[in-house]
């Protein structure tokens, strides 16, 4: 490809400028997470000393270690149960077409673009019913629910892709449904299995609204929860809520550099198909 | 003769034979499709389960809500359309709807505009290590939540924040100001966070989509003397309408559905200048307890964002017939 050499330099400022304002936020934070706890440091500034011990105490304040545990009960309960039914249904729906299974499909499109907030008053009022208001399945539940739209077209959409061919030959070979779908279909699925549980997990571990509304104990929460919960009660002492914002983020930052190839192509994927 | 009846005779016979074989196979086809059919159902069974008791049911009962008066205690009361009506005559809910839309233009169109420019300004080198590292940190905002986006920004839009700091570095002190406090720039500051989260998917969707135009169409123009605005308006835009209908897709729902960032950085204030329709569905639910009015709410939200988002895709099918 012709590219002229100041175009190369243009993109190039132009791209380090852009990186320089996406990290800014977080160096801002780091920094001022190090001076004394309770002081208003000015903007981006190095302190006198450097506070680590906010750390430590941003570590107890937020109960970090059971806020972790939540939001990893929340994760258990949501991605392995969401991946399976979504499949299955995928599966029905992309491979083995059923009599109405089109009109099935439609109708899960149609939640395709639903915002929370649209369903979020009767599931409290349903939750509320259940007995559930302020345990972890308030969030659970629904979640499984709300990424069904999604996960059901994401998954029809690879096995729409998989040949006819591949399952007469297993019928032939005198595989059932289930054997077809269990020892066939779901270890060629993998990839994309994969992709959807990462999208389902980043959700679910951001998810805020549901968390806010039906879960008012922030050691039940997901960790967009508990962090908002953190700022309610810490919001005033500027030091101690960045340290506890960035302890809050460490595991989301750590799981997404350690993944980042997978996390951003299946990112961009889910975009590109939702 | 005798002979050659028999045979017609027999062979018709045979035919017969055959159809009827035939058709207890096509029978059985059918029945067999059928059962198979059944088992395909049953197993989009607990998906659909799952997808009707927590999306649907709670669809219809918004919908049934907002045409009644409920506290949520007390039996409520029959309500028409009255709801709906105040969403038109209350300033507060209107101007909700009005913020959602004034946000569209920082999370929709800053993000993609700046996203198509910086994408067509590093295709030429979208495989070197700058860009690479590029791809990982501009992706930083959309795996932190919301909440954390909106926590790190409102420190810095504080006053003493780097926002500030650098305006009175550059001379400009007298422009710094709280600026989520501010009643004129209060909006376009909760803007300005949503556009950093939203910029860097928006940019590698548009690179992704640049790296697979044929580099020839380039080659072609430039030997044609066309200058690089030229080939950005005639060959890069056009290949990419499928990227820039997912990219306005993406954010425009992300602003009119916003919640978490204002929740955050403004609760709606100053003087309901960032109240966004996700936030008053909020107050009014569980706070202000007018359930019906709430429901109201959201479902003209549910039905905005259908109505934004569908002609969109109409328009990126249209791409590619």
């Amino acid at each position: 490809m012709i590219v002229s050499r100041r175009e190369q330099w243009l993109g190039r400022v132009l791209l380090v400028i852009l990186m320089a304002v996406t990290v800014l936020p977080f160096v801002s934070l780091f920094v001022t997470a190090l001076h004394p706890s309770g002081t208003y440091p000015a903007g981006l500034s190095w302190p006198a000393t450097p506070h680590w011990s906010n750390f430590t105490e941003a570590f107890k304040a937020a109960d970090m270690g059971r806020l972790l545990w939540s939001s990893v009960l929340i994760e258990v309960g949501v991605v392995p149960v969401s991946l399976l039914i979504s499949t299955m249904a995928g599966f029905a729906l992309g491979h083995l077409r059923p009599p109405g299974g089109r009109a099935l499909f439609i109708g899960f499109l149609l939640g395709l673009t639903l915002p929370f907030e649209g369903i979020i008053i009767p599931l409290y009022y349903q939750m509320r019913d259940l007995g559930l208001l302020n345990t972890r399945w308030a969030i659970i539940l629904p979640l499984i629910g709300l990424y069904m739209p999604f996960a059901v077209f994401w998954m029809r959409a690879h096995f729409i892709t998989m040949p006819d061919d591949i399952s007469e030959a297993a019928r032939i070979d005198g595989a059932n449904l289930w054997q077809l779908f269990w020892r066939i279909h779901v270890p060629l699925s993998m990839p994309a299995l994969s992709s959807l549980a990462i999208l389902l997990f980043l959700w679910s571990w951001n998810q805020f609204l549901l968390a806010v509304v039906l879960v008012s104990d922030p050691l039940q929460r997901t960790m967009a929860g508990a962090l908002g919960a953190f700022q309610g009660q810490w919001g005033t002492d500027i030091p101690l809520l960045c340290a506890g914002s960035l302890l809050i983020l460490t595991p989301t930052l750590v799981i997404f550099l350690v993944f980042q190839r997978r996390f951003v192509s299946a990112l961009l994927q889910g975009s590109l198909k939702g | 003769m005798q002979k050659r009846s028999t045979t017609i005779r027999r062979h018709r016979e045979d035919e017969a034979a055959a159809r009827f074989t035939t058709d207890r196979r096509r029978r059985a086809l059918r029945a067999r499709r059928l059962r198979r059919g059944g088992l395909a159902l049953a197993l989009t069974a607990p998906a659909v389960l799952a997808y009707v008791v927590f999306v649907i049911r709670p669809i219809a009962m918004t919908v049934q809500y907002s045409f009644y008066k409920w506290d949520g205690i007390t039996p409520s009361t029959w309500a028409g359309l009255s709801n709906y009506v105040a969403i038109l005559h209350n300033p507060e809910l209107s101007g909700s709807i009005v913020n959602a839309f004034t946000l569209i233009l920082f999370f929709s169109f800053v993000p993609v505009a700046l996203g198509l420019f910086t994408a067509n300004a590093i295709r030429g080198f979208a495989t070197s290590r700058l860009a690479v590292v590029a791809r990982t940190v501009l992706f930083l905002p959309q795996i932190i939540p919301l909440v954390a986006a909106g926590i790190m920004w409102s420190w810095q839009l504080s006053t003493d924040g780097v926002v500030n700091q650098v305006f009175r570095l550059l001379g400009l002190g007298r422009l710094a100001r709280p600026w989520l406090g501010d009643f004129g720039t209060a909006l376009p500051a909760v803007g300005v966070i949503g556009a950093w989260v939203l910029f860097g998917l928006c940019m590698l969707l548009l690179l992704a989509g640049m790296t697979k135009i044929d580099p020839s169409l380039y080659e072609a123009a430039r030997v044609d003397g066309a200058g690089p605005v030229r080939e950005f308006f005639s060959i890069t835009l056009p290949s990419l309408r499928q990227e820039v209908v997912v990219c306005l897709t993406v954010t425009i729902i992300a602003a009119l559905a916003s919640f978490d960032i204002v929740y955050i950085a403004t609760q709606g204030g100053p003087g309901n200048r960032t109240l966004v329709p996700g936030l008053e569905i909020y107050y009014l639910a569980f706070f202000q307890r007018q359930v019906g009015s709430a429901s109201a709410l959201a479902v003209v939200l549910m039905l905005l964002v259908l109505a934004v988002v569908l002609p969109l895709q109409s328009l990126s099918r249209e791409g590619k017939s």
